[in-house]
């Protein structure tokens, strides 16, 4: 068995930092991701990409190199390609690697396990053709792809990001169906405080904007009813705004309304998960280290929250710093006084999270879906069977497997566990906490009999 | 540009070509590149099809958490997004309930 005095899961920008941070205070550290290469989605091959398609993913992307150069150091050995499947809180960590299954225990674990698209379910988002904007970014990240006749629909700076780097790549989008109104932005107004102290992100965004626009991009807001049409594959995204219906012809529709926390990891271990209003999802509530209810386990990053990349890499810094004065490589007062700048660097990040979450709040219409729409996308469980195994007397997602196998499929409910517990509470009239979540149990990705047979013998069956 | 094709490829890879098998018919991919990128820049637009509705279904998240890009490799269902392109790869779609139970 493999040991390590810290095991970081996910290799983003809070795995990395925290890596580095750890090996620097003399730690050994075993690093796995799951992904070929380092970087986490957001900065996704970025040791390879950035020299070759730089230019249009921007600085924002670049920026992840020095943290990918910071992991080639003695004390850390990486494992890329490693599916971790369990978790449990004396800090043993079971993955496969190419079909072989491998034990580690750790002293300490940090989950870095990012965040996910928050899942958009409208009509058709299941057909050939509708993504994730995260998806577009992946394959252009990764792949240097760009679909060539496609719309953006839903909310967020991130929809803005992607539609400036298809026009920099010279395909820009046919256009961009934002759902936020102009409510969602004087609403916003509220938290103006902290979006000035972040008013380097909003200049960005406005950047991007213009820099789409000027492209000659077609841009709606407000959109209501939105819609994908086709029948093997998407032909058009239909919606509604300013009192008009439009129809725009499409190959691909990419969604996104916001990311939410990875639970899943940090959910197997039982880390407590509370609904966040602002957020519009279940968040951990980790300790400003990172800690959790379990001594040996930390998170960071924005499975611990969504804070975006900066925010993750000082929370694996100060999750680092936290192990190696738990395990007596440093002492209070060094962890301390490298704390300080990162706590303080973390509060102006952080700053403009209140205004943005405001000015793009999720799609309405995908938090509460029309009966037809399906909302379990593995077992195709739609609103309407959700809302009819509440009038059953279903209380709780996990009442709701049984009522209907919503959550049963490969993807272990992680696309449609916000959109069950939503439409529960709803229907229920009762609180998402009251509500709660799916409870999730390893094997946290889907494992073969072989990869539990290989990892057994290696451990000699000692467990 | 191939205007046929979805997708405008801004750094096409043609040195490193192997042939890979897509449900009995041969594409010509870049080796080491991402399964399921490569395979919806060739054209591919259905990846599987649903256990429940035999409804057709492509890459969603990218990222390996959707699940909706199973495909069937040397008998095992795997995901395309968290494959990489081999020479000689014989892909299948898949038309199970995934993961890697062939009796659901």
């Amino acid at each position: 068995m493999k040991t390590a005095d810290l095991i970081v899961i996910g290799a983003g920008p809070a795995g990395m930092a925290a890596a580095s941070t750890a090996a620097d205070a003399g730690l050994s550290v075993l690093l796995l991701d799951e992904q070929p290469r380092a970087g986490g989605q957001i900065y996704r091959d970025v040791k390879r990409a950035a020299t070759v398609r730089g230019h249009i993913l921007g600085q924002d992307f670049t920026e992840g190199l020095p943290l990918v150069e910071g992991i080639e150091k003695q004390g850390i050995t990486q494992v890329f390609g490693a599916t971790v499947w369990s978790i449990d809180a004396t800090g043993k960590v079971a993955c496969s690697v190419n079909g072989q299954g491998i034990v580690a225990r750790g002293l300490r674990v940090l989950l870095a396990t990012g965040a996910l698209e928050r899942p958009m379910p409208i009509p058709g988002w299941t057909l050939p053709g509708v993504m994730t904007a995260g998806a577009a970014q992946i394959l252009l990240k990764q792949s240097g792809l760009v679909p060539k006749r496609a719309v953006l629909a839903g909310s967020g700076p991130l929809l803005y990001l992607i539609a400036a780097q298809m026009v920099r790549a010279g395909v820009p989008p046919l256009a961009l169906v934002e759902t936020q109104v102009r409510g969602d932005f004087i609403a916003a107004l509220r938290h103006s405080v902290g979006a000035l102290r972040g008013w380097r992100y909003l200049l960005k965004g406005l950047k991007m904007l213009r820099e789409t626009e000027r492209a000659g991009v077609l841009r709606y807001r407000g959109a209501t009813g939105i819609a994908v049409e086709g029948e093997r594959q998407a032909k058009a995204l239909t919606f509604t705004a300013s009192g008009q219906s439009h129809r725009i012809a499409c190959d691909t529709v990419l969604l996104h309304h916001g990311v939410v926390p990875n639970t899943q990891a940090a959910r197997s271990l039982g880390v407590d998960h509370v609904w966040s209003d602002r957020q519009a999802c279940f968040v951990p509530r980790p300790d400003q280290w990172g800690g959790t209810g379990h001594d040996r386990i930390l998170i960071a990053g924005d499975g611990a929250g969504i804070g975006g990349a900066r925010v993750a890499e000082i929370a694996g810094r100060l999750a680092a710093l936290r192990v190696a004065t738990d395990l007596g490589r440093m002492t209070g007062p060094e962890r301390d006084a490298q704390a300080a700048p990162l706590f303080r660097q973390r509060n102006r990040e952080l700053a403009v999270r209140p205004f943005l979450d405001t000015a793009y709040p999720p799609y309405t219409g995908a938090l509460s879906p029309d009966d037809g729409t399906i909302v379990c996308r593995c077992e195709e469980v739609t609103a309407g069977d959700i809302r009819r195994f509440a009038r059953l007397g279903c209380k709780g997602p996990n009442q709701a497997k049984a009522f209907g196998r919503a959550g049963m499929g490969p993807c272990q409910g992680r696309y449609c566990g916000l959109a069950v517990s939503s439409l529960l509470a709803q229907e229920n009239d009762a609180t998402h906490d009251g509500t709660g979540y799916f409870r999730v149990r390893p094997p946290l990705k889907p494992v073969t009999l072989g990869e539990l047979a290989a990892t057994e013998d290696q451990t000699g069956r000692a467990g | 540009m191939n205007n046929a094709l979805p997708f405008h490829d801004l750094s096409p890879d043609t040195a490193s070509l192997v042939n890979v098998r897509f449900d009995g018919t041969e594409y010509a991919l870049p080796e080491g590149a991402n399964l399921a990128a490569a395979l919806l820049a060739a054209g591919v637009t259905v990846f599987r099809t649903t256990p429940t509705s035999q409804a057709p279904r492509a890459p969603y998240c990218m990222m390996g958490a959707c699940y909706d890009c199973l495909v069937k490799i040397d008998g095992t269902t795997r995901q395309a997004c968290m494959t990489e392109v081999r020479k000689g790869l014989i892909v299948e779609r898949a038309h199970t309930a995934g993961g890697v139970d062939e009796n659901g």
